[in-house]
């Protein structure tokens, strides 16, 4: 059921955010206008359902040189991928590295189908990363920074805490110091990424962490890093990482 | 007191001297500043930007930031030498501060094309605001 109005408020004032704050992690939906949470929290008003309905279609059409879906090996994703992401980016023994989502699911494309990848930030990434994600909505985000993970935590975390650009800031300034400040019209959030894909009303469509990640970066003039790096996949490691415990919220709406 | 001359410059910046840390006693261009140019300066999202992070007696601007401190009656509290070395370079008197360093281009890391060896504002512009800020003398009103 949709809860808006004056008790919703209430209890918004009061700090009880329920399933969205966990000890002191909050998920941007906490520090998102009334508005906003609503249009997330209705299916027929969310605007990112378009993108898990081109996800839902892509996972039963074959593709590739092996002629075949994701469907073919994984049958109904509601059972193969519950969870899943929970546990995303993981380290790959394939490739010596994290790898995240919108990267597991076009090494299947490439390993599996013997289809071309799918771009970065094309509907159908995005569609079918969305789709999987929302396959784990309301679990706790588990990403383990154990064995072969943790070198490439440290490089996360060494990032997040660097300052760079002209503005010379880092990712801490804004969403460890300052969560819950106002930054001119914006009111700074933790910076999690437990509901990514999400939609964005300034993008007018939905997009990935690196979009966001691009987006912060090029707020500060700082260089922007090419979606699917290394850098942004191990920073997108400890961002989540810092989630652990908050429920996965993929398809979420922000301003 | 200990006199130091700023690192050299990649860009043409000019040369300017903090004192103890904590000033910069000498107008970097030699010339008074606008407060009228200043204000205009404080404002612009691509200049000062000053809004996204403090409170300031500008009503007719929508949205001041709270990051910082508000600067109503910061003329009451600081003297322009105080207010220079501020908007020139923060991290000298605070290394840790979010405040960016408004006339420095050394240092800096990742800065995104088109922006290197540029600093924010230029000498005349840092005066400007100095200007401008020793004009802040009204205390915020108290609401209640
Ligand atoms: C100058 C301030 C600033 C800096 C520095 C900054 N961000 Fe942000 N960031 C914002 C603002 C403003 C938003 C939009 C409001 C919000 O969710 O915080 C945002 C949003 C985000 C979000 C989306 C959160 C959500 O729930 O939708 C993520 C993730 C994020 N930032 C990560 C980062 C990372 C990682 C870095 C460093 C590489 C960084 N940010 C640096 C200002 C900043
Ligand atoms: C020819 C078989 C095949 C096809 C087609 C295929 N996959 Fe996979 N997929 C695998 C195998 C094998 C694995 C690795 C074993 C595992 O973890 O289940 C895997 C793993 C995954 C995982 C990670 C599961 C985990 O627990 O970490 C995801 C996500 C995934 N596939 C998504 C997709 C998507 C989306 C498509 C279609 C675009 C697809 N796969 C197509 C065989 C396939
Ligand atoms: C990204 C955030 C940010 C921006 C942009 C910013 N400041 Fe600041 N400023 C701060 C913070 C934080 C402090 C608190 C002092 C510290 O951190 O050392 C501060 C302190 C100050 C002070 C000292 C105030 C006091 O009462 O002690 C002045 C004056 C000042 N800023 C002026 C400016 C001016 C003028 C501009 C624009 C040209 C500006 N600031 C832009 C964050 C910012």
């Amino acid at each position: 059921a949709l809860t808006t109005g004056p008790a919703f408020a209430d209890e918004m004032a009061e700090g009880k955010w329920g399933e969205y704050q966990v000890g002191d992690k909050r998920s941007g939906y906490t520090y998102a206008g009334p508005e906003t949470r609503a249009m997330q929290d209705d299916e027929f008003q969310n605007p990112a359902m378009l993108w898990l309905d081109t996800g839902m279609s892509e996972w039963e059409n074959a593709a590739g040189d092996a002629g075949k879906a994701c469907a073919d090996c994984h049958g109904d994703a509601e059972e193969s991928m519950a969870g899943v992401a929970t546990k995303y980016p993981v380290y790959s023994e394939e490739t010596g590295k994290m790898m995240n989502l919108e990267q597991r699911i076009n090494f299947c494309r490439t390993e599996n189908m013997q289809a071309e990848p799918y771009k970065w930030e094309s509907d159908e990434l995005l569609g079918m990363t969305a789709y999987v994600k929302n396959q784990s909505k309301g679990m706790p985000v588990d990403v383990s920074i154990d064995g072969p993970a943790k070198e490439f935590w440290e490089k996360g975390k060494e990032f997040y805490e660097t300052r760079r650009g002209q503005l010379d800031l880092a990712c801490t300034h804004c969403h460890v110091d300052n969560a819950g400040n106002l930054i001119r019209a914006e009111t700074l959030s933790q910076g999690q990424g437990n509901g990514f894909p999400l939609y964005r009303l300034k993008w007018q469509k939905v997009g990935s962490l690196h979009r966001r990640f691009r987006g912060c970066n090029n707020n500060i003039r700082a260089e922007k890093l090419p979606y699917g790096s290394d850098e942004y996949t191990n920073l997108e490691l400890y961002v989540t990482w810092r989630g652990n415990g908050l429920p996965i919220e993929t398809p979420a709406v922000r301003k | 007191g200990l006199a130091l001359t700023a690192p050299a410059q990649a860009a043409d910046l000019v040369d300017y001297k903090v004192v103890d840390d904590w000033t910069i006693p000498e107008s970097l261009t030699g010339q008074p500043g606008d407060p009228v140019n200043g204000k205009v300066v404080a404002i612009d999202r691509k200049l000062g930007n000053c809004l996204s992070c403090h409170k300031m007696p500008i009503p007719e601007e929508q949205f001041h930031g709270e990051t910082g401190p508000s600067l109503w009656g910061v003329g009451n509290r600081y003297e322009p030498e105080h207010l220079r070395l501020r908007i020139v370079d923060s991290k000298v008197i605070n290394p840790e501060t979010m405040m960016p360093a408004f006339y420095r281009v050394e240092g800096l890391h990742m800065v995104k094309d088109g922006f290197e060896d540029q600093p924010i504002l230029t000498a005349q512009q840092v005066e400007d605001v100095v200007a401008y800020l020793m004009t802040l003398t009204e205390e915020e009103p108290q609401t209640n």
